[in-house]
């Protein structure tokens, strides 16, 4: 055994010095607690972090003009669309040969469609136009240029050269010009015309009602949370489970349950009728609105509002109150100087979580809202299962996630999410 | 109108009981029969119901004004407006437990309708047999002749795909908490964002990534690998759901590990336990209330989703809440409050379970169980 002497590296056991060592082994355990995550943390980069993020490449992407028609982009490059003038001959000819190959690939349909989203008419142009050129030859039929215009007039608007060069760009702003009610042009960015114009209305509509919905949680979920934190443990469990119940039961069932309340034949309506409150004739339009989403989404969220307010509550002293009150205070000072600073912590955390979880919803505004009381993701759900312009979806869906990743962010924040409790 | 009729009637029984019967047992019997002769004389059987809830109700409330016991539980210095306020709070808080619970309530009995509505039919009111049935049940099993199976099916589906998307969720999830909560992990909290974000991101929008993500990979799976449809489908849709059960099960294990005595591990690796002995034998069943509770959860995240299932599944994976969104958007069917049932008798079940094991939990972390 060796005596350590000041300005010798302590040596551990097996002869290496004792800092080596400890790193050593601290790295050891570093690469042990990866090796534990790393499969959990690769399935979910693979099965979701990636799709999201090529979900949001989509909403830039468009090589589709380009890989189908890339002749005509070239040669779209020298003519001016603001001069008001037809393209010359090469364009055409350039077309041509380029959708007799789309034609043959069957690739037209996608490309009408595409362009269709910016202008309605381009998907049943490109139709028709694919029938006759098809039997032309790119050699000996030329010229084309009457001849197009003769399959369809369209041919012979310079706006409809136009469309196809600004979108011809392999990545484009379009997507996310459409989602805020603006289009891309020859001129550079405008506005929609007034009749398409939803998609803003529809983000603040959303933001508005998540809002209310949120509002509408913090006032009822207040008194609850207050309740059950005040009261002794035996019945406040046994009301805990009211709050629980609704928690744990099927979204779809909630759902469904409100359906039978709220409905013109329902529940709430059948009762007022019954107490005389209402006439028969004149039931509540209580469903199928604002009202039916707002109703049903707060109940539904109320839970979430609720459990984190309780936990922030269940910590407050209640010999705070009785002291402040011995000193004088009122009881509305009492709870507004002394109570209500020390829970807003809990109401903050329910608040975020409540909006973050409103302003994505999309299964019950799609079955209590009718038309005026759905949201944006709604709207996602159309253009990717009916419209199918995937393209927009992406780009609103993009828009959202930036929402609420910024809310989550803030909520990481204030609370941090390793604190998140359930249940 | 009706209600300032009724407090003047109730006061005239109230002045009727106190000055001149004065005896408490024997006024509170004569006003529940009272109540019960004019419930049944209104509305037969289901008046009789009311009456004998009204009744009750009323008298205790005449006495509980009348003897000052409102006063009994409270502290004694309070002033009248104090006391006043104290029960208001009592009844808005009410209230709002009320509107929790009412439309889960709500839906047990109109299951049992013997009509093909979703409302109250006067004979259920009445409390006639004959106002109620099973049939929405045995639409749901399939045994009726009008029944297409389609229930079944789903719910069967929803059998087959929620619980193996929760042992995925559950196995790797357990091991990544493991490992977060060692002391020197780096780049936790980046990590943690990471596993927590299927939680986060709207579900709208994780179906729309997937929806693009899962049909490249099941035209790779069936083209390439020559795989079955139907099994690629299967696959599909449980990835998809372990991948949102996994946030839960990493929240509630974390949680649970917090409380764990690390030294019990190095004991156990100190008499010779090699670390996955030291894992199942030691660390497994202290932790398991925790992963149980986070099995569950991610149980129920599967077996209530609807969005991406609708997004990434074909016809052949729908499961059960699939069809109960198909049926309250398409075709109403009352089929929809019986399914609607059953899942609530699950909840209780659910909600019953954790709870025996929060308290396993605590008691084997030795704190006394609230």
């Amino acid at each position: 055994m060796t005596d350590q002497t000041a300005g010798q590296d302590m040596i551990a056991a097996d002869g290496m010095p004792l800092k080596k060592s400890l790193a050593k082994s601290l790295q050891r355990e570093k690469m042990r607690a990866l090796m534990l995550i790393a499969p959990l943390l690769i399935f979910v980069l693979i099965t979701f972090i990636f799709p999201i993020g090529s979900m949001l490449f989509r909403s830039v992407e468009n090589s589709i003009v380009q890989d189908t028609l890339p002749k005509t982009v070239v040669a779209l490059q020298d003519w001016d669309e603001l001069s008001g003038e037809l393209p010359d001959e090469a364009v055409f000819t350039a077309f041509v040969e380029d959708f007799i190959i789309a034609v043959e690939n069957k690739e037209h349909t996608r490309i009408g469609s595409r362009l269709n989203y910016e202008v309605s008419g381009m998907s049943s142009l490109f139709r028709k136009s694919a029938r006759k050129v098809k039997k032309w030859d790119p050699v000996q039929d030329a010229p084309f240029r009457d001849k197009l215009i003769d399959v369809d007039k369209d041919w012979g608007d310079p706006a409809t050269w136009s469309i196809i060069k600004t979108h011809s760009v392999k990545y484009t702003n379009g997507y996310f010009l459409n989602a805020i009610d603006m289009q891309r042009t020859a001129e550079g960015a405008q506005a929609q015309p007034e009749d398409k114009q939803i998609l803003i209305k529809l983000f603040i509509r959303t933001v508005k009602m998540s809002l209310i919905i949120t509002g509408m949680c913090i006032l009822l979920g207040y008194p609850v949370a207050w309740i059950l934190a005040n009261l002794p443990n035996r019945s406040a469990n046994m009301l805990m489970i009211l709050v629980l119940l609704p928690f744990w039961t099927s979204l779809l069932v909630r759902t469904s349950a409100w359906k039978v309340m709220l409905q013109n034949q329902g529940v709430i309506n059948d009762t007022l009728v019954w107490l005389g409150l209402v006439s028969n004739d004149a039931r509540l339009e209580i469903i199928n609105n604002q009202f039916g989403t707002i109703t049903a989404m707060t109940h539904i969220l109320l839970p979430f509002m609720i459990l984190p307010m309780y936990s922030v509550m269940q910590t407050i002293p209640p010999s705070y109150l009785r002291a402040a009150k011995s000193l004088g205070a009122t009881n509305w000072t009492a709870f507004w100087r002394v109570y209500f600073p020390q829970s807003i912590p809990g109401i903050g955390a329910g608040s975020i979580l409540v909006f973050i979880l409103a302003i994505g919803y999309y299964i019950t505004p799609e079955i209590v809202g009718g038309t005026d009381g759905v949201f944006i993701s709604n709207r996602i759900a159309y253009h990717i299962s009916s419209s199918l312009n995937w393209g927009l979806a992406a780009a609103l869906g993009a828009i959202l996630l930036a929402v609420v990743l910024v809310l989550y962010w803030a909520y990481d924040k204030i609370v941090g999410i390793d604190n998140v409790k359930l249940g | 109108m009706g209600m300032i009729g009724g407090a003047v009637i109730l006061m005239g029984l109230a002045t009727l009981y106190i000055t001149v019967i004065n005896n408490e047992k024997l006024s509170r019997w004569l006003n529940l029969a009272l109540f019960v002769v004019a419930g049944f004389a209104f509305a037969q059987v289901g008046g009789i119901v009311l009456g004998l809830i009204y009744g009750s109700l009323t008298s205790w409330f005449i006495f509980w004004l009348y003897e000052g016991r409102y006063r009994r539980n409270l502290l004694p210095y309070l002033t009248p407006g104090q006391v006043l306020w104290h029960y208001t709070f009592r009844v808005i808080c009410g209230a709002i437990f009320v509107f929790l619970i009412t439309p889960i309530l709500v839906v047990l009995p109109l299951s049992f309708n013997a009509q093909d509505f979703f409302t109250f039919t006067p004979e259920m009111l009445r409390l006639d047999p004959d106002g109620y049935s099973l049939k929405h049940y045995q639409d749901f099993l399939g045994l009726r002749a009008d029944s297409n199976g389609e229930w079944l099916r789903s719910f069967k589906n929803s059998l087959v795909i929620a619980p193996i998307a929760t042992i995925i969720s559950v196995s790797l999830g357990t091991l990544a908490a493991i490992g977060l909560s060692q002391s020197h992990v780096p780049a936790k909290r980046a990590i943690m964002a990471i596993l927590i974000s299927p939680m986060i991101v709207p579900l709208i929008i994780s179906a729309t990534g997937m929806f693009f993500f899962y049909s490249d990979l099941g035209n790779f799976m069936e083209n390439t690998m020559g795989m079955n449809k139907n099994f690629v489908g299967y696959v599909k849709v449980v990835l998809a759901h372990a991948v949102l059960g996994i946030p839960f099960v990493i929240i509630t294990v974390t949680a649970t590990l917090v409380g764990f005595d690390r030294s019990l591990t190095r004991a156990a690796a100190n008499m010779g336990a090699n670390p996955v002995t030291t894992f199942f034998r030691v660390q497994m069943p202290l932790i398991l209330p925790g992963v149980i509770s986070g099995g569950l959860f991610a149980f129920i995240t599967s077996f209530d989703e609807v969005v991406v299932v609708m997004f990434i599944g074909s016809a052949s994976q729908k499961t059960l809440p699939w069809q109960m969104f198909l049926g309250l958007r398409e075709q109403i069917s009352p089929t929809i409050l019986a399914v609607a049932t059953i899942l609530v008798a699950l909840s209780v079940a659910l909600l019953v379970t954790l709870e025996l094991l929060r308290r396993r939990s605590e008691r084997l972390r030795g704190m006394s169980p609230s």
